[in-house]
């Protein structure tokens, strides 16, 4: 691990001053929220950081309910904390069971919402020092598009990259209409969830629409809405504690048998949490059926690129879509 | 203390450890297993990856278990660390050490102090009402509903942890009768008057 300094903020101005005064040095700064990213990428020096700015300790943990029914959850809140809380149990289940099937109990005691969201690809060569990665070293070559390729993505992939984002409460969110709240020099920028995150094209070093500098304070889930008929399914090697093949988080609106309202969030499918919009839009005002949710994923999928080794992720996909469906249809 | 390395590449950190408090003066980059064993010989933390990924380094921070080969020292300063020593010593076993005992849950021992600090956290979990990836999805939308600590919830709790000896079955059954037991010695607790 090359040296870096460590440097404790007291608060969000504290911790964008640090930053401001690291650019004008000259040197790279890093934020360190739950370090289960960040620490093991210092260590396999994948990244590189003269300062580290730590903001664990500030005082943005908290789970609030807006006037207007908006749920705010502060960006260092641990994901432990916030899976288990009864307001985002009872109002955004799906956002619960999604971050519950990721990684383990003892991460997700260290692991804050910020750093989910901001989370690198595990794509295997993305962490090995050894082979090239255009997500690594800009211009070094993508070892995936020739290489091992049952993990990569399937949609919205390009010539430099077809790693997928790993995130599972971001395939939950990516379904719900969310809010992420940033500081940045210039004050606060609040930007939609679904632009947070960048398809790979030709810079796929760059995850996200963020500025280097700006700080994620906290996430706004709008409500009230049908989140509380939602579901997550993770597709996996093995029954726990392993990153999805590909996932599933849905929420369904039926009235009188008619597909009133529909989200579907995919992980496992593309560069960033996946909205499924065309699936959605051919399921709005259409029958609450089996064969309405299989015929709308194909359209879906109608797009998909799969190479000989990630095919099977659409056969997953196929099977379950209408699954996690048929299962909200039952229950509501 | 301003905690703040101001340039300088090693740092000053006090934790509690086992109940003793301790200061450190190290490298800005080391981690709290580092700390634990080649500077403060707390040796039962042990490590497997050092990438987060299978549990052995498993440790109890200010109550709740986190892996200590992603926690950074210098991050912790101020806290409480208890590893496996900390809850029951060869003469004085905890009761979940004791079981793991009773009910052979160990091969080689390397894993153990991680599960079983990793095991205290759970039951800890579990009593204040977190649910589970395994946790039906009606109850886990319903706060109200208590958690039943199955054999399945308890895998799925405890999955963190790896055990390249397989003790997995014995494992369940000692976190099973522990749970049981205090359980039980509760509910004598509540009919005494
Ligand atoms: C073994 C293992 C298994 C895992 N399995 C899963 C899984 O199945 N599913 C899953 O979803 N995840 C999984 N994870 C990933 C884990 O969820 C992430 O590592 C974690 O969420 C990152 O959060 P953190 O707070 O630790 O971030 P850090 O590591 O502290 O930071 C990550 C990045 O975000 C930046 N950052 C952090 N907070 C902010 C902020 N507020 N504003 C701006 N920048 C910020 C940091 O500078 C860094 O670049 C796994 C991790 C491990 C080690
Ligand atoms: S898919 Fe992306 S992350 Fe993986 S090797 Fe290619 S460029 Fe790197
Ligand atoms: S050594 Fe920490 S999880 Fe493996
Ligand atoms: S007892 Fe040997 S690794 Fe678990």
């Amino acid at each position: 691990m090359k040296p870096f300094t460590y440097e404790r903020a007291t608060s969000v101005a504290d911790a964008l001053r640090r930053t401001a005064g690291a650019t004008q040095d000259g040197a790279s700064a890093a934020y360190l929220a739950g370090g289960t990213n960040l620490v093991d990428h210092l260590r396999l020096g994948i990244r590189e950081a003269d300062r580290l700015i730590d903001v664990s300790h500030l005082d943005l943990t908290e789970v609030t309910e807006l006037d207007d029914g908006t749920v705010r959850i502060g960006a260092l809140a641990r994901n432990a904390d916030v899976a288990a809380h009864p307001l985002v149990r009872r109002r955004f289940p799906v956002v619960s069971a999604a971050m519950l099937a990721g990684a383990s109990g003892q991460l997700r005691n260290m692991a804050t919402m910020g750093g989910n969201l901001l989370q690198r690809t595990r794509c295997v060569y993305f962490q090995d020092l050894s082979t090239p990665c255009n997500k690594r070293e800009p211009g070094s070559g993508c070892s995936a598009i020739e290489g091992f390729g049952t993990y990569n993505a399937l949609i919205g992939a390009s010539d430099a990259c077809v790693a997928v984002h790993p995130s599972d409460l971001c395939v939950a969110l990516a379904a719900l209409d969310v809010t992420v709240v940033v500081e940045g020099p210039l004050g606060e920028r609040r930007i939609d969830f679904g632009d947070l995150h960048r398809l790979p094209g030709d810079r796929p070093d760059q995850d996200t629409t963020l500025e280097r500098s700006e700080l994620i304070t906290a996430l706004e889930i709008a409500g009230p809405g049908f989140a509380d008929r939602s579901r997550y399914r993770k597709l996996r090697e093995r029954a726990s504690y392993a990153f999805a093949t590909v996932s599933v988080a849905a929420a369904l609106d039926v009235r009188d048998g008619q597909i009133d309202d529909v989200r579907i969030g995919l992980g496992g499918v593309a560069h960033k949490p996946y909205r499924a919009r065309r699936a959605e839009d051919a399921l709005r005002g259409g029958p609450a059926t089996h064969e309405a949710y299989a015929a709308a994923i194909a359209t879906e999928l109608e797009q998909a690129r799969p190479g000989p080794d990630n095919a099977y992720k659409i056969l997953q996909l196929q099977r379950a879509v209408p699954a996690v469906l048929d299962a909200l249809t039952e229950a509501a | 203390m301003d905690h703040d390395t101001g340039g300088a590449s090693t740092l000053s950190t006090k934790i509690v450890v086992n109940g003793t408090p301790q200061e450190l003066t190290h490298d800005v980059r080391m981690t709290l297993l580092d700390a634990l064993r080649d500077h403060l010989g707390v040796t039962s933390a042990k490590k497997g990856c050092d990438h987060g990924q299978c549990g052995a380094c498993t440790v109890l921070v200010d109550g709740r278990r986190v892996v200590s080969c992603l926690s950074l020292t210098a991050s912790l300063d101020g806290s409480e660390v208890v590893t496996a020593e900390g809850l029951g010593t060869p003469d004085d076993l905890s009761d979940l050490q004791q079981a793991f005992v009773d009910r052979d849950g160990l091969q080689c021992g390397y894993c153990t102090p991680g599960q079983v600090c990793s095991a205290q956290a759970m039951l800890a979990e579990v009593a204040s009402g977190m649910p589970s990836h395994v946790t039906d999805p009606s109850a886990l939308a319903d706060p109200d509903v208590a958690v039943e600590l199955s054999d399945a919830e308890i895998r799925e709790r405890m999955s963190g942890n790896l055990c390249r000896c397989g003790a997995y079955v014995n494992i369940v059954a000692a976190i099973r009768d522990t749970a049981a037991q205090r359980a039980a010695a509760a509910g004598s607790a509540e009919e005494r008057p």
